[in-house]
C-alpha cells in the first residue's frame, strides 16, 4: 500500500513537470527535453552559481560533454563505476559486417556487438577533463578553476531527480593539502547560504560516490570514514521524506586525481585536489517543488536573486 | 595467518616500505595503501580464506594493520592455524 502511494506521488511530480511542460518526452526514463520556462530558469541558475562562486583568481574551462576514454580508465572511474559510464561505440565495419548487422537489427536482436569502441565516453562529473591539462608544477598558491557540462550516468529511473543527461557546474580547487582543505569547508558553508539565498531549506550530510560491487562497499565506507564528501540535501520529492535529494556535493579527493596525472604543488609536492559540484536540475526542480510551477509566482526575494 | 596476510598485502597492498619493515602494528595507510589498494586487499583475503565481510566489517579501522585484519578474520571464525590448510 506505502509502495504505491510512493510510486504515485513521485509519479505526480514527474507528471506535473511534464504537465506545465518543463520537461519534454523522450521516451526513456531519465532523458528529458527541457521547455522554454525550465530552459530559462536552468540559465538562471547556471548564472547565478557563477555570479555567487566565482572569485577573481577563477579560472574558466568549459569542455563538451564527452570525454577520453583513456581518461576515464587513468582516473578510476571505469573501474570504480562500470555500471554507470556510458561508452560511445560507432560501426567500422566493411560492406561484409554492415549486412550482418543490419540482419540482427532487423531481427530485433543485440547488435551492439557489431560496433567499435570509439576513443570517447560520455563524459561523467564535469571536473573530470581538467586533470589531464593541470600535469606539472602549479603557481604559488595553486589554481581554482571553473567548470560546467551536461554529464551522463546510466541509471534509468522515474525519478526526475536522478536523470540520466543532467547538468553538472562545478568549482574546482588544487594546491597544497591544507589550502584545499580549508577552501572545501569554507564551501560547505558557502553553498549552503547559496541554497539558503534561493528559499530552500537543507541540510548537511557525510556521504559516499556509488562505488561498484564487493569493492565498492569499503571504498563507500572509506569515503565515509575521512569525511571525504559532504552533500546539501533538499526535499524534492514529497515522498522522500527520510532522505531529500542532494543537490550540491562538497568533495576532498585527497592526492587521487593528482598522483595519476603528475600535478605537483610550486615547491615538488603531490598537490590535492576538492571539488564543490552543483546539480543543475536538482537545484531547480528544487526551487519548482518549494517555490511552486511557475517561476513568476516565486518569492519576490528568490527572484532577484535569479534575475537581478 | 599472520604470513597470509603478509602475503596478500605484498601482492596488493601497494605498499610504500619494504615488507621487512612491515611491523604487526604498522599503520598500512600510512604506509601507502590506498583506498583502492584496500579494496584488493580485503578481496583477496576474502577469496583466500574463503569468507565474506559483513557490512559492520567494511570500515576504513578494520584494514588498518595486519593485527587488525587478524582480528577481524579470527571474529569472523578463521582459524589461527589456517595458514597450515592453505
Amino acid at each position: 500500500m506505502e509502495t504505491t502511494q510512493t510510486t504515485t506521488q513521485q509519479d505526480s511530480l514527474l507528471e506535473r513537470l511534464f504537465a506545465h511542460g518543463h520537461l519534454l518526452k523522450t521516451g526513456v526514463d531519465g532523458v528529458y527535453g527541457r521547455g522554454g520556462e525550465m530552459h530559462d530558469i536552468i540559465e538562471a541558475v547556471d548564472n547565478y552559481i557563477t555570479r555567487f562562486g566565482r572569485d577573481g583568481d577563477t579560472e574558466v574551462m568549459m569542455f563538451p560533454p564527452v570525454m577520453s576514454r583513456a581518461s576515464v580508465m587513468k582516473n578510476g572511474y571505469m573501474s570504480s563505476f562500470p555500471h554507470l559510464l556510458g561508452s560511445i561505440h560507432a560501426f567500422t565495419g566493411n560492406q561484409q559486417a554492415y549486412g550482418a548487422m543490419m540482419e540482427d537489427i532487423n531481427s530485433c536482436c543485440e547488435w551492439g556487438h557489431h560496433l567499435s569502441m570509439s576513443d570517447v565516453v560520455l563524459t561523467p562529473a564535469a571536473c573530470y577533463p581538467i586533470y589531464p591539462t593541470l600535469t606539472g608544477n602549479l603557481p604559488e598558491f595553486g589554481r581554482l578553476i571553473e567548470v560546467a557540462s551536461y554529464c551522463f550516468r546510466h541509471e534509468p529511473s522515474q525519478d526526475p531527480a536522478r536523470m540520466q543527461s543532467f547538468r553538472m557546474h562545478e568549482f574546482v580547487r588544487v594546491g597544497a593539502p591544507e589550502v584545499v582543505q580549508a577552501w572545501r569547508e569554507g564551501w560547505i558553508e558557502r553553498a549552503q547560504q547559496f541554497l539558503q539565498n534561493l528559499g530552500l531549506t537543507l541540510h548537511v550530510t557525510p556521504a559516499n560516490d556509488p562505488f561498484f560491487g564487493a569493492g565498492g562497499r569499503l571504498l563507500k565506507a572509506n569515503q565515509k570514514d575521512q569525511g571525504l564528501k559532504f552533500e546539501l540535501v533538499v526535499q524534492i520529492n514529497p515522498n522522500d521524506q527520510d532522505q531529500g535529494t542532494a543537490v550540491i556535493s562538497c568533495n576532498y579527493h585527497q592526492d587521487h586525481f593528482t598522483s595519476k596525472y603528475e600535478i605537483m604543488t610550486h615547491d615538488g609536492q603531490l598537490a590535492h585536489t576538492s571539488c564543490i559540484g552543483f546539480g543543475v536540475e536538482r537545484i531547480v526542480l528544487a526551487l519548482l517543488a518549494t517555490h511552486g510551477m511557475k517561476s513568476s509566482e516565486w518569492p519576490a526575494e528568490v527572484r532577484k536573486e535569479l534575475w537581478p | 595467518m599472520i604470513e597470509q596476510i603478509r602475503a596478500i598485502l605484498a601482492e596488493h597492498g601497494r605498499l610504500m616500505i619494504d615488507m621487512e619493515e612491515l611491523k604487526e602494528d604498522t599503520d598500512l595507510y600510512e604506509a601507502g595503501m590506498t583506498s583502492h589498494a584496500s579494496v584488493n586487499v580485503m578481496l583477496a583475503l576474502e577469496n583466500t580464506f574463503d569468507l565474506e565481510f559483513p557490512d559492520r566489517m567494511l570500515a576504513r579501522a578494520v584494514f588498518t594493520s595486519i593485527l587488525s585484519i587478524r582480528d577481524a578474520l579470527l571474529e569472523l571464525g578463521v582459524e589461527e592455524e589456517a595458514v597450515k590448510e592453505a
